[in-house]
């Protein structure tokens, strides 16, 4: 099954729309602190007998020491490789005898666990959840397993010029922050990895109140209560500062990176530091982007390269925003001989952008589709969750769907204008090409 | 007012009765028009979306060598207008309500859909009905469209080792049949289509009587289905659509291929030539497949990636929801230091323990389990039900659905052992082998 085209790719952490018809009463969910630190937030479902819990834990590598890349993942990793109660091989067996799905992986800011279980089988996905929570062994045998699989994974992911891309690019945009984690930093130190390291970061990092949970399907607030303090009983706080943030790098001028490989695609990632999740420009900028790249068929990037010009099959930008200002960046594939055009086109749009009021109609297409767009971001159990997480995690709060029409609503074409000048900067960016260099003879 | 829809609800009843069965177990109404257009409802009112799904009867199992991909190819030209709808309208007219829409082609279908929110339900039946007949193909966009197909390909396959790979495979496990050939096309193929091919394709196969409409969501059936029949109901039925024959051969020996290229870790694929959902070991062959590769706990990923460190990544697909039988993909990526032979053996070994010991009581329960479960989660999602409706509507009838978790919890130790023994032969196995060359 080949899919046509590409799915429309608006990676902003979060992308709730308001709905139409919705009053201030009915809340997406609920917020129940809890006496051990954890910070719940629950929202009842009962058509299907499904119960889907979402975590986010302060453990992601901005909580992990510079000097050790790459620790808070494999920590979050191995989590589900054996506790005091269960080996690695019993955790699978159970989890997948109950047709459930349990997993635990790392992030920026935040390491992530997931749970997904029938109702009757609430009680046996606890039980496991918890128990990989607070009482993993990290046994030496399975660090061994898991650092040797971390590296052959890093080498296969250099057979795919798209990941190179993005490696290089990653490295260039943020240098040493924490964002900035790349393979090669990652297979640096794994050698050097000690359990101690990962038993330490694990003490100060995974602790209830570094815990936001969302519990989404067939369970009510009494229950799922009663079920937490059961199942996280006698886990303690933590309280030990997260490293301080080591600054981005800041691009002056213009950084190309040429990587050759025999392929017949240019692979190029373009782009510089964009903005935080936080920051009051977000809307606007995510409309600007929807404009330039990011709104699929209907973004300027898509029209001209692929639709008018049958250049890419792919192109599209996005804005990651999270805690501390993400990358923005443009992604796109081309035939090593068009490379140059590409680029070319790329940084015409984005100059377009700054320098010309988008229309009317562009404006008012874009808000259409994030206001109209809606309920189709909240149409899966698994999607409420992480709306919830991230309400929770960018403080947007639970009327957030309420006020979201209005939100995007208030952006002016002038704004268009002002913020695509304020961060995007096509004479000081990033400019990566994987490819055949011979053939795409690059000009940059 | 009253008088009115008290009509559609006797007209409805009529409908109603003809499918009862279905009606009952899954809630699916079908109905025929009499133009030949299959239509699937199935409300789902748990939140305030629909899916519009439309499903064609064509793919590159009705394709021939020289113009192979014509139906991908022709899917990218769906997006380009109709004499109503300019070229670029269509997604644009889809995102300025809100929706997503795309299209996705297959060996034995192609098919369209767009999500969104409930009440604009209107946009997908009036672009659609249009679609289904007044395509423009336009030429120049045609020349364009071509060149966007071709930087597919090479994104896809040709510049990713493994995909290159697998397509050399499967082209090796067929000799008379068209599961043989990529769905995107051999490159030298996309490069000779026309614009005269794709006219021909598109008269020959896109027509109510080769089509099903599959709407999941929240709507209401008696409202909806008469506004199918307005926008399609008029649409004339098309010619008698060509009839596949090719009928693949026993396969009488192991075959073998190499493929070459820059690449960092070796991999091998196994495809096993197994039958299609409508024969009665397909339930077996699916439980085979959880024991065998279903999460962390099954056998593959147990003993080659955990165990034995001998593979980054294994593990087993069964494609038989298709109109002819096609392959169970065994596979894995070698870990450096190991070699290809290591992980093969280690494959088969799995595969012989299937043939000589029957699984435990507690395997098979927990493949019956990740499948009910499965089965009871996907409803979660409206895309994912239409999906499933689509396709076996497509390549067999949706009525194998009512069954299906029944049919999975029949399967018996010993029907796992005998389709172990039936289908996964020496013989009956074409190989795969990604040797990484350095550039």
């Amino acid at each position: 099954m080949k899919l046509k085209r590409f799915i429309l790719l608006i990676i902003l952490t979060v992308v709730c729309q308001s709905p139409q018809k919705s009053s201030a009463a009915e809340l997406i969910g609920k917020r129940i602190p809890l006496e051990n630190g954890m910070v719940l937030l629950i929202s009842e479902k009962h058509d299907i007998p499904m119960v889907t819990v979402n975590m986010a834990i302060k453990a992601g590598s901005t909580a992990e020491p510079e000097d050790k890349p790459g620790l808070a993942s494999i920590t979050a990793s191995l989590l589900m490789q054996g506790t005091s109660k269960r080996s690695a091989g019993r955790i699978n067996s159970e989890i997948d005898f109950i047709g459930g799905s349990l997993s635990v992986s790392g992030g920026n800011d935040f390491a992530s666990a997931s749970l997904r279980v029938l109702k009757k089988d609430i009680r046996t996905g606890l039980d496991l959840l918890s128990d990989v929570l607070m009482n993993p062994v990290f046994d030496q045998k399975e660090i061994d397993r898991k650092v040797k699989e971390i590296l052959a994974e890093i080498q296969r992911q250099k057979e795919e010029p798209g990941i190179v891309a993005g490696e290089a690019f990653t490295k260039a945009v943020y240098g040493r922050h924490a964002y900035g984690r790349t393979n090669d930093d990652v297979s640096a130190y794994l050698p050097k990895l000690t359990r101690q390291d990962i038993f330490n970061f694990y003490t100060a990092r995974y602790s209830p109140n570094s815990i936001i949970i969302a519990v989404v399907g067939d369970v009510n607030e009494k229950e799922i209560i009663a079920l937490l303090q059961e199942y996280f009983k006698g886990w303690k706080r933590s309280d030990q500062p997260l490293p301080a943030s080591v600054p981005p790098s800041v691009i002056e001028k213009t950084v190309v990176r040429k990587i050759d490989k025999n392929i017949t695609q240019a692979n190029i990632e373009m782009g510089n530091i964009g903005i935080s999740r936080e920051n009051p420009d977000f809307y606007a900028v995510m409309i600007m982007n929807y404009i330039l790249g990011g709104g699929g068929f209907s973004s300027r990037l898509m029209d001209n390269i692929r639709d008018n010009k049958g250049l890419a099959y792919g192109v599209h930008s996005v804005f990651s925003a999270q805690k501390e200002p993400g990358a923005f960046s443009v992604s796109v594939q081309t035939k090593n001989e068009s490379a140059n055009e590409v680029i070319a086109e790329t940084l015409k749009e984005i100059r377009r952008i700054q320098t010309e009021t988008v229309s009317d109609k562009e404006l008012a297409d874009a808000k259409a589709y994030f206001t109209g767009s809606f309920p189709l971001k909240m149409d899966t159990y698994a999607k409420i969750a992480a709306i919830l997480t991230s309400i929770e995690i960018y403080n947007l709060g639970l009327d957030y769907p309420q006020k979201y029409s209005a939100l995007i609503n208030a952006v002016t074409r002038e704004d268009v204008r002002r913020v695509a000048k304020k961060y995007l900067h096509p004479d000081n960016l990033v400019i990566v090409v994987v490819a055949n260099l011979e053939k795409a003879k690059l000009n940059y | 007012m009253k008088y009115v829809r008290s009509i559609i609800l006797l007209f409805l009843y009529a409908v109603f009765v003809v499918t009862p069965a279905l009606g009952r177990d899954m809630k699916v109404t079908e109905k025929v028009l009499p133009n030949g257009l299959k239509v699937l409802l199935k409300e789902e009112h748990k939140a305030p979306v629909i899916t519009f799904q439309i499903w064609y009867k064509v793919g590159s199992r009705n394709e021939k060598l020289g113009t192979t991909g014509i139906s991908h190819l022709l899917e990218h030209m769906m997006f380009k207008g109709t004499k109503k709808y300019g070229p670029k309208t269509f997604s644009q007219t889809v995102m300025r309500n809100g929706g997503n829409d795309n299209a996705f082609t297959g060996k034995d279908y192609t098919a369209y859909f767009e999500n969104f929110a409930a009440d604009r339900i209107g946009i997908s039946l009036d672009l659609e009905s249009d679609r289904m007949q007044n395509l423009i193909l336009d030429p120049k966009d045609f020349l364009s469209e071509r060149e966007v197909v071709k930087e597919e390909r090479r994104m896809r396959t040709d510049d990713d080792p493994t995909s290159t790979m697998v397509e050399e495979m499967t082209a090796a496990a067929f000799i008379a049949h068209p599961y043989e050939w990529p769905v995107i096309g051999w490159m030298a193929d996309i490069n000779n289509i026309t614009r005269d091919d794709l006219y021909n394709h598109y008269r020959a196969y896109y027509a109510p009587n080769n089509a099903t409409i599959v709407v999941v969501g929240d709507f209401d059936t008696k409202t909806l289905l008469p506004q199918i029949e307005k926008y399609f109901g008029q649409i004339p039925r098309g010619p008698l659509v060509p009839r596949v024959a090719a009928v693949e051969p026993k396969q009488l020996g192991e075959r073998r291929i190499i493929v070459k290229k820059q690449a960092e870790l070796p991999a091998v694929f196994a495809g096993y030539h197994t039958p299609d959902l409508k024969d009665k070991d397909s339930y077996a062959i699916e439980a085979l497949q959880g024991i065998l590769a279903s999460g962390k706990s099954s056998r593959l990923y147990k003993t080659l990636v955990y165990e034995k460190q001998l593979a980054l990544y294994a593990g087993g697909d069964y494609d038989n929801i298709a109109n002819d039988p096609n392959l169970f993909y065994v596979y894995a990526g070698v870990m450096p230091g190991k070699t290809t032979e290591e992980v093969e053996n280690a494959i088969y070994a799995e595969i012989e323990k299937l043939k000589t010991t029957p699984v435990t009581d507690e395997e098979l329960q927990k493949a019956k389990n990740q499948i009910e479960a499965g089965f009871i989660m996907g409803q979660d999602s409206v895309f994912y039900q239409a999906m499933l409706l689509g396709q076996y509507e497509t390549v067999a009838n949706v009525k194998l659905l009512e069954k299906y978790v029944e049919n999975i919890r029949a399967v018996t130790k010993e029907d796992i052992q005998r389709v172990a023994k039936e289908y996964f032969s020496e013989d009956n196995r074409t190989v795969g082998i990604l040797v990484p060359t350095k550039n």
